[in-house]
């Protein structure tokens, strides 16, 4: 491994951490993993997997409505988490703090039910930058409501289109902004703080889709002025199955339900249902409650690390990337966003990402290749696909250089 | 490099250089193929006669096993029935979908050799698409006229 004095991490650092993530010791087709695949799913410490067999191992009944010891284990467990993510990401307290079971739930959840207040003449504006996860869930709502969806450009570089996108909030109709914090694909990080101002301004409530922007950088929703702010917990080092939607107070206690079921009311007769107050009036039916407390083991690991530490070592990893990747004959990096996380796209003249994708696997290299859930924003590129690399706390520079050393080797073997 | 079994050399040199792109002379039908995942898109041009396929050209955008495929496809059917380019699509189709490794499969005898090279996806199971692409996109189009 060689680490260069850029890094925060020192090299017996990074090896202790890396020795926490049991699957970087794996070999694929013979040869070492290189998980350069990280912004679609991270891999876990050991201290989450442990610390969810733990759970069901010793401490582990439904929540909230056992009378015995075990619930009231898991429940306090479970309830932990709600306040370990209400505190990691900032916000006014914990009731503000919905499990979902993923970032797409979480949107979804928004879209039906602070969309149903949204009226026939009034829009939601996104950005041509979104995952399909915070784009689909609005054509529904502008399908089923009538309302006008509104998209923002981007810059052919990358970066949000900021006075394109004060003139679409400048009539007013504008309710809802609901924009990514850090792209998926570019690698963007929107100016998150400026763009709830620029909405607040004009009388929209706005969320964040933090899926991606939440493992790189520390959030603070409240800094942010965010209404709603959404991210998964497995790509936070955490497990699937578990995610956040965090929502001004006073906004979840105006929005109907999401969905009915137990644990989300006060009361029930066959004529009606009372709701139960936020948080529990949007978690119906046994959520996921390992997973939300391995959730919160993640957070403490990230936070054990330092998100200073993780943010040096990815900016200097991204560098580092875009440095030798540019050197690659024939490798085009897609976009040039003004604030880059550590995700980089890219394509090589007549090769196929998906050829790319196999190649590089058959060398032990995770990488993600294909649209990314972000068709529209692939036409706008004028890209059908891209290969895509991207970073996480675990990763090397070592890596990126075989990484770029094996694409030199695929080119020569297609051109 | 480990290039693995997947790209042998006749797909990497069709995938390089198609032998059978563009649009056939005196087209009777055309077809065309998509696969959202990945956005390849193969377009066939088909001319039939009585007696069979008489010409098909394709244009494809897509990776080297897509492009190797169908270009191979054009190869295969050209001169036969349409009867027979059903049943080699059939038999390629199956052949691929296959669990077994082995090569020995009752459904592989009669395919033409160059069509074996495809053999490697049954352990890349998610390419098998890429490959199968354009011998959907050619059942669609034999089916309609």
């Amino acid at each position: 491994m060689s680490i260069s004095e850029t890094d925060s991490l020192s090299h017996a650092d990074l090896s202790h951490l890396r020795g926490q993530f049991p699957i970087l010791s794996q070999t694929v087709h013979g040869k070492p993993l290189i998980f350069l695949d990280s912004a679609a799913s991270a891999q876990k410490p050991d201290v989450v997997i442990d610390g969810m067999a733990e759970m069901m191992r010793s401490q582990y009944a439904n929540i909230h409505r056992g009378l015995h010891w075990m619930s009231e284990r898991s429940t306090e467990a479970y309830e932990a988490a709600r306040s370990r993510v209400a505190e990691f990401l900032g916000a006014g307290s914990r009731e503000e703090i919905i499990f979902t079971h993923n970032s797409t739930e979480a949107i979804n959840l928004v879209a039906y039910s602070y969309g149903s207040l949204i009226r026939p003449g009034q829009a939601v504006l996104i950005s041509e930058m979104e995952h399909h996860a915070n784009l689909v869930p609005w054509q529904m709502l502008r399908d089923r409501a009538g309302i006008e969806l509104r998209v923002a450009p981007i810059s052919d570089d990358g970066d949000l289109d900021l006075d394109a996108y004060g003139a679409l909030l400048s009539d007013g109709k504008v309710a809802l902004v609901a924009v990514t914090h850090m792209s998926n694909v570019l690698g963007t990080v929107t100016p998150a703080a400026r763009l709830v101002e620029m909405a607040h301004s004009a009388g929209a409530k706005i969320l964040l889709d933090g899926s991606q922007a939440v493992v790189h950088r520390r959030v603070n929703v409240r800094e942010l002025d965010a209404d709603f702010y959404t991210f998964t917990g497995h790509k936070l080092y955490g497990p699937t199955g578990i995610g956040v939607l965090y929502g001004r107070r006073e906004l979840l206690e105006a929005m109907p339900p999401f969905m009915g079921g137990g644990d989300m009311i006060s009361s029930v007769t066959f004529e009606k249902s009372i709701w139960a107050p936020v948080p529990a009036k949007f978690e119906a039916g046994t959520p996921a409650i390992v997973e939300a407390v391995g959730l919160g083991i993640a957070i403490d690991w990230m936070e054990s690390v330092g998100f200073d530490m993780i943010e040096a070592h990815e900016a200097a990893l991204t560098k580092h990337a875009l440095r030798v990747l540019t050197d690659v004959p024939g490798l085009s990096i897609v976009g040039k966003p003004r604030d880059r996380g550590g995700v980089v796209s890219f394509t090589m003249d007549d090769v196929h990402p998906h050829d790319i994708a196999t190649l590089l696997d058959r060398n032990g290299i995770a990488v993600r290749a294909g649209h990314h859930c972000a068709e529209p924003l692939m036409r706008r590129l004028g890209l059908t696909a891209t290969a895509r690399a991207s970073f996480a706390v675990y990763t090397t520079e070592h890596e990126i250089d075989v990484l770029a050393a094996t694409l030199r080797h695929i080119r020569q073997f297609f051109v | 490099m480990d290039a693995c079994s997947l790209y042998d050399a006749v797909i990497v040199a069709r995938s390089r250089s198609p032998q059978y792109s563009g649009a056939a002379k005196a087209e009777t039908a055309r077809a065309q193929g998509t696969n959202p995942l990945c956005g390849d898109r193969v377009r066939l041009s088909l001319c039939e006669e009585r007696d069979g396929i008489r010409d098909l050209r394709h244009e494809t955008r897509g990776c080297a096993i897509c492009i190797a495929s169908t270009d191979l496809m054009a190869e295969t059917v050209t001169g036969r029935t349409k009867a027979d380019a059903l049943e080699l699509a059939r038999r390629f189709t199956d052949m691929l979908n296959s669990q077994s490794s082995s090569a020995d499969l009752d459904g592989e005898a009669g395919l033409p050799g160059v069509l074996q090279a495809f053999l490697p996806l049954r352990t890349h199971r998610s390419r098998l698409r890429c490959a199968t692409l354009p011998w959907t996109a050619l059942g669609e189009a034999l089916k309609h006229d």
